[in-house]
């Protein structure tokens, strides 16, 4: 038998006086860390499976479990860390590319926290949402037609189809696959209830969740899985993923582990058979070929369907983005690298694309410079962590965010960070059917409408302490912003000054 | 049959037009409108002329006949129906296309049949007349792609085919001793019931053409199929 280099990351602590045999967490394991010994009456660990998904230590009626980081470590190198080390163990038994799951991990900047928010003080007096009305809603889509009344003086609606959301946040893309039916099921019907929209992600549209198609995007990406002319029609808008911030510039690659039953009819490929996503759309090389992709979606629904053309935010966003607003696409979703994902590459996750809240400020205005700022909507993501982050995000010029991994922790989520195994203990990231009735969609969708109604209120709490009562005043609103411990070029391109300033 | 004369028209017009007729269409003087027939069903639609990019892009069971060339990303996202062109085709022809039949009687640009793929009764075909580019049946997951050379001055397919090809079929009608695969891929003569497959595509290929199909039957085809549904299993170690 070859060593194995690699020393389990956990520990499981298991106190032996309150451990009552119950064998709850042996059978919770998917990943089969637990067993019973019978001949010696003890439970015994294979800490090397455990992920720290923590499902154990909350399902264990005694409290008897922890799960530890192991502090056996490798002697210390600032420069070579344990988990550099690790990996190069692993690819050197494997000669696997590395894969890892959620998003970027490393302490890098996180830019939200070195932003301050405005309050008003005597002069602009602040608002109590309490007591006075404060409007959350906000409506994407291209705002630049000119003002048109008919003959008795009205106003004509000649606005192109918009997305009218009740509050500025909706559900990004995560695919029926890559997440659970169950999970699918509490994001439709939390969307729904809320006002909002969630995202089929390039999975196709389960057809139990047709009936929720007002609170759907449909998504249309380069593997075209489960795309046909009535899932176009289904949804309130087609995104059209040419990336994401977790993996810019790389497809993906469903194993056909994954593809088994309703996924594969919901994608319409064969079971077992890889669903590969290219990483280019091979019929989109330029901005004049999105165009074209844009307007087929749009002539294949008579143009009722606002079209959004996502993409992760890499250093040349600016630009990418100008090029989007003159495609005809109606909003523009952008995914900064700190972005989810279900499985990417460690190294292109890590190491690949730009901070979200630097692509916001740069887009914003290079939009408003070129004068096509209202050609189009902004919207979000990766990673929109609390109502703060929201608030920050509209203020730097987004008119909508996306949270995806904010969503999959109120269902339960604990961040391990090995949804590409499938063996998600908490019935998310998974198709297993015995983990997947552990999420419980009712549950579910009351923890998802419970987060975004407090995250509701908590919006109205800063605009009110500001002064502002609309999302509209919000938007694009910097003098609202203060940067802290920021340099110089840093506040220049968040277009924001610095507190004290 | 409805008649159209795109003259001058607007795609936008032209499309609207087409949809708001219950009856077959017939467009005269098409020059390079684009979207013609996307995401159509339940009408049939004959073009004379030149219709521009994404013809029939997500078409969902209608037959559009064309009576000229075609531009690009015709047949993109097709889920049913048919298309014919009794000319060339551009590039991008039939991406990642789920059913139906595309029908070419001259060449077809690159990047043809990428990412085609097959689920239950949806199997879709594409039969290329002539030659095809470079990069022809690109992750290509399900499906037929067949193509003939007939009448090709240049050789029937172009560089780089096949890549990360895992499902479907090809054909093409060669010995296939000057081309290229990756090794993803598995190449041979097509045998008897090889053909016997194909057949029905020949016979209708050449209704629509006015080919002899006997003559095109005789002679050689080499069948390229993907050795494995999951090419890339082996490539990731979890972290």
């Amino acid at each position: 038998m070859s060593i194995n280099y690699i020393y389990p990351e956990f520990e499981v602590v298991r106190r032996d006086d309150r451990c009552i045999r119950c064998r709850v967490c042996e059978r919770q394991c998917a990943n089969e860390v637990h067993r019973y010994d019978a001949d010696e009456g003890v439970m015994i660990s294979d800490e090397i499976k455990c992920v720290n998904c923590q499902r154990c230590v909350s399902l264990c009626p005694t409290r008897a479990l922890k799960i530890v980081k192991s502090d056996c470590v490798l002697r210390e190198n600032a420069n070579w860390s344990n988990q550099t080390i690790k990996e190069i163990y692993k690819q050197a038994d494997s000669g696997g590319v590395l894969l890892s799951s959620m998003g970027n991990p490393n302490p890098l900047p996180v830019y939200w926290d070195k932003i301050l928010i405005n309050a008003s003080q005597v002069t602009n007096p602040p608002i109590d949402p309490l007591r006075e009305p404060m409007e959350t809603k906000v409506f994407l889509g291209k705002k630049s037609s000119p003002i048109e009344r008919d003959a008795s003086g009205n106003l004509k609606n000649n606005l192109t189809p918009q997305i009218e959301l009740d509050m500025p946040v909706m559900f990004s893309a995560m695919s029926y696959g890559s997440i659970s039916y169950n999970a699918h099921k509490s994001l439709a019907l939390a969307a729904k209830e809320l006002g909002i929209l969630y995202n089929t992600g390039e999975g196709g549209l389960h057809e139990d969740f047709y009936v929720y198609g007002e609170n759907t995007i449909v998504q249309v990406a380069s593997g075209r899985f489960g795309v046909h002319e009535n899932f176009l029609q289904a949804g309130k808008a087609i995104e059209i993923k040419m990336g994401q911030g977790a993996k810019p510039g790389i497809g993906g690659h469903l194993p056909g582990t994954k593809i088994v039953g309703d996924v594969a009819k919901t994608r319409m490929i064969p079971e077992g058979s890889d669903a590969i996503s290219p990483a280019p759309h091979h019929d989109i090389y330029s901005i004049e070929d999105l165009r074209q992709l844009v307007y087929s979606l749009k002539e294949a629904t008579a143009y009722k369907k606002p079209v959004i053309v996502k993409v992760a935010a890499v250093h040349n966003i600016a630009a990418i983005a100008s090029g989007i607003a003159r495609s005809g696409a109606d909003v523009i979703a952008i995914d900064g690298f700190r972005g989810g994902t279900g499985a990417a590459p460690t190294r292109v996750r890590d190491n690949v694309g730009i901070p979200i809240e630097l692509a916001i400020a740069s887009v914003d205005k290079r939009l408003r410079d070129e004068g096509i700022r209202n050609n189009v909507s902004l919207v979000v993501g990766g990673s929109i962590r609390s109502a703060a982050d929201v608030v920050k995000a509209i203020a730097l010029g987004a008119d909508a965010c996306y949270i995806a991994t904010a969503a999959l922790l109120a269902l339960g989520c604990h961040l391990c960070r090995t949804c590409q195994t499938g063996k998600c203990n908490w019935g998310i990231a998974t198709q297993r059917p015995e983990l997947v009735k552990r999420l419980n969609p009712e549950i579910g969708k009351e923890r998802l409408v419970n987060l975004m109604t407090a995250w509701k209120h908590e919006i109205k709490e800063l605009m009110g302490g500001m002064g502002i009562n609309s999302i509209e005043a919000l938007r694009g609103n910097r003098l609202m912003l203060r940067g802290i411990g920021l340099n110089e070029k840093e506040l220049e391109i968040l277009g924001i000054s610095h507190a004290g300033e | 049959m409805y008649k159209i004369d795109a003259k001058d028209a607007e795609f936008g017009e032209l499309n609207a037009k087409i949809r708001e007729v219950s009856d077959d269409v017939k467009i005269e003087n098409c020059l390079g409108q684009r979207f013609i027939a996307a995401g159509l069903s339940g009408k049939n639609v004959e073009i004379s002329g030149t219709p521009g990019n994404a013809l029939g892009a997500y078409l969902n069971g209608s037959s559009v006949f064309v009576f000229g060339n075609a531009q690009d990303a015709v047949g993109d996202t097709m889920n049913e129906g048919k298309i014919v062109v009794h000319g060339n085709i551009g590039d991008c022809v039939g991406y990642a296309m789920r059913g139906g039949k595309i029908f070419v009687k001259g060449n077809a640009g690159y990047r043809a049949g990428i990412h085609m793929k097959a689920y239950k009764e949806k199997f879709p075909a594409l039969i290329i007349g002539g030659s095809a580019g470079s990069f022809l049946g690109e992750y290509q997951a399900g499906g037929i792609i067949i193509v003939l050379g007939l009448n090709a001055d240049k050789k029937i397919i172009g560089n780089f085919p096949c890549t990360g090809m895992h499902g479907g079929k090809m054909f093409l009608r060669t010995n296939g001793k000057d081309l290229n695969f990756p090794k993803n891929v598995n190449y041979k003569t097509a045998d008897k019931d090889d053909m016997t497959e194909i057949y029905p595509y020949i016979k209708e290929f050449c209704s629509y053409f006015g080919y002899d199909e006997k003559e095109i039957l005789d002679s050689e085809f080499t069948l390229i199929t993907p050795d494995s549904n999951n090419p890339y299993k082996q490539m990731y170690v979890g972290n």
